[in-house]
């Protein structure tokens, strides 16, 4: 038995082990893009089919199912560990909290957000979006929706320890989505319009490379409120 | 700053820190708001424009500016709290949020029934009101997490956390809204803009801005005794307190 | 040392603040003369902690589990080692079966391999022995004598007697007080 002294082992570790769970119950990554799937189906049937409107109206009605199906798994993001005791060995380990809260987040987005990704041009046709526009579409997701599982896993160390803390994880956390929401929509807009849309993306990208150093601070500290 | 701080890391000089400010804070709000409202809502000129109907701006912007000023100062408590662990800091924290939300409250009220007669709808997707709708969704977001917390230790340190989130994340909400509206709606609404004010008009509504700020640090004041007091009620002290009272 | 008391007393709790995951409400927590607070993650490398939550996770094999502990927390190992210790703690034929198959004594052994595959000085444990047969209890005790013989403290809670014998044991008895 050798020490190995390595802050990727921990990573790639903690990182392995939710995505692996995530395949063995494969309803895990599938409900949700169902979910996403079935509220895009909605739209039509609630406003009418007539294509102009829908194109109008896309690129805001992909981005709010894109938000609400990523609030499905946040809250497994660490139910399960505070459960059955793993997030306490987490803590004990020597290496820091938010690198294996970190790692917990890329997982999240690997399980939930890429595949939202890749399917995104399928819900763009559906929605009659404008072909120049799903690059926008997909581009803003690559960006957007690891921003969200940061700022989502924030709400979720919160109310981990909670009995009913799902509903709760989403009255905190939507607000926070807002931003994103808001350069999303409108660079996929400008994009419509066969404009430049670097400035928002720009944006979202500010707000990513932001999130990536303060979140992981944030969540692991909300994660050790949790578990005392 | 711990020096200065660590006396009142004890609840009682805490307490006793708060009684001895709330007298200063009650008389200050009570006189301006009443000297403010007579001012501004019978001897104020009023506006050609808008006749008699801006007046409502003496309740609206002050409500306004407060509720942002009471996160802020919210936000600076929850720093304050986990960086040094002061737990009368979590308690302040806990204190300000339900009347900075109540500020928010009746900014937003005020807000709408301002934009009924200048804009022919009693809600109006401005940037402001947007942004303060957002504010009241932050605020009620800290109350709740810590009411959910069945350890109250526990739940104001989370919502200290959730405080300091909220800060880092409302002038990126507050920009972003506001690109917003301006992308997607004219400038109907530079009515609003109240930097060619008057002075007739001015005046009352600086008096009024710190008669609403005395209210809230009075108000804080008052729920930050209580907050202490339950915090501690098999203490000795407080049932000496109460014992007498 | 082992920390007896009635239910309620606080036994777990102050294994909770001692290993740093709970604050307490006054006074420090140190070790080494050093507050645990202000360098936890060093104060860490000293630690092995098992809780009442054993962190076993019950979709993973119990090969997997040993696995995944390891990489978090920094120590190496082949395949053949974990697998010979599985066996030797009675879990041969069932390293490779999801946890929430076995009984709560092979969960509990599986959270319990960790105990020879670590090198930290300070075990602190909360009640080991729930769910475990006799043998297994023999077993354990075996394992506190060679880490104390070897240097390191183990802080523990039960609620039954240890049958060996240790010449440096210890009680702390908490009470319920009103």
């Amino acid at each position: 038995m050798q020490v190995s002294n390595s802050y990727w082992t921990l990573f790639c570790n903690v990182y392995r082990k939710d995505v692996t769970l995530a395949f063995r119950q494969r309803a895990e990554i599938v409900n949700p893009l169902l979910f996403f799937l079935i509220v895009i189906t909605l739209f039509p049937l609630a406003i009418g089919p007539e294509p102009a409107l829908l194109a109008r109206m896309a690129p805001g009605i992909i981005w709010v199912a894109a938000l609400l199906s990523t609030m499905l798994g946040l809250d497994k993001i660490f139910r399960d560990d505070y459960m059955d005791g793993s997030l306490e060995q987490l803590i004990a380990s020597p290496y820091p909290l938010s690198l294996a809260v970190l790692a917990k987040v890329a997982a999240h987005w690997t399980t939930a957000g890429l595949p939202m990704v890749v399917m995104a041009p399928v819900f763009a046709l559906l929605m009659n979006l404008e072909p120049q526009a799903l690059g926008a579409t997909v581009l803003t997701l690559l960006i957007g929706t690891p921003l969200l599982s940061f700022i989502g896993a924030i709400g979720a160390g919160l109310t981990v320890g909670l009995q009913k803390g799902g509903i709760l994880m989403s009255l905190l956390v939507l607000p926070l989505y807002i931003p994103v929401l808001i350069f999303a929509t409108s660079a996929i807009d400008t994009s419509i319009m066969s404009l430049a849309y670097s400035g928002q993306l720009a944006i979202l990208g500010a707000m990513l490379a932001v999130a990536f150093v303060a979140a992981p601070i944030a969540i692991s500290s909300a994660l050790r409120v949790s578990v005392s | 700053m711990w020096k200065w701080l660590h006396p009142y890391a004890k609840a009682e000089r805490a307490y006793q820190l708060c009684n001895t400010l709330l007298p200063y804070f009650a008389v200050v709000s009570v006189l301006s708001i009443v000297v403010g409202w007579i001012w501004g809502l019978a001897y104020a000129p009023a506006d050609y424009q808008q006749k008699d109907s801006y007046r409502i701006i003496f309740i609206h912007v002050p409500s306004a500016i407060l509720s942002m000023g009471a996160y802020s100062s919210m936000a600076i408590a929850a720093i304050v709290a986990l960086v040094w662990q002061l737990r009368n800091a979590e308690l302040a924290v806990i204190a300000i949020a339900p009347v900075g939300a109540a500020m928010t409250a009746i900014a937003l009220i005020t807000g709408a029934a301002w934009g009924k007669p200048m804009w022919g709808a009693w809600w109006v997707w401005d940037a402001r009101l947007t942004s303060e709708l957002i504010l009241l969704f932050l605020y009620l977001g800290v109350l709740s997490l810590y009411h959910a917390f069945e350890d109250k230790k526990a739940g104001g340190r989370a919502a200290c956390i959730l405080a300091i989130v909220g800060v880092v994340n409302l002038p990126i909400i507050h920009f972003s809204v506001e690109w917003w509206n301006t992308l997607h709606q004219g400038a109907t609404i530079t009515k609003f803009d109240t930097s060619a004010i008057d002075p007739s008009m001015l005046w009352p509504l600086l008096i009024n801005i710190l008669g609403f700020a005395a209210l809230v640090g009075a108000m804080s004041l008052v729920r930050l005794k209580n907050e202490i007091m339950q915090a501690d009620k098999h203490r000795p002290w407080v049932r000496q307190l109460v014992s007498r009272g | 040392m082992q920390i007896e008391g009635p239910n309620g007393a606080g036994k777990t709790s102050l294994l909770r603040i001692i290993s740093g995951f709970a604050r307490p409400d006054e006074g420090n927590v140190l070790f080494n003369n050093q507050n645990i607070a202000e360098d936890y993650d060093n104060f860490a490398q000293s630690l092995l902690f098992i809780g009442h939550r054993t962190g076993v996770n019950l979709q993973l094999t119990a090969y997997e589990n040993v696995q995944h502990w390891l990489g978090v927390h920094g120590y190496g190992c082949t395949e053949d080692e974990i697998y010979s210790l599985l066996g030797k703690l009675g879990l041969v034929g069932l390293e490779d079966v999801p946890a929430r198959t076995l009984s709560a004594g092979q969960q509990r052994r599986v959270a319990l391999v960790r105990l020879w595959l670590n090198q930290a000085k300070l075990w602190i444990l909360d009640e080991p022995f729930t769910a475990l047969d006799k043998r297994g209890v023999a077993m354990l005790q075996g394992r506190f004598q060679e880490h104390l013989d070897s240097g390191g403290s183990i802080l523990l809670t039960t609620h039954q007697d240890l049958t060996n014998s240790f010449s440096s044991l210890q009680t702390l008895v908490l009470e319920y007080r009103h």
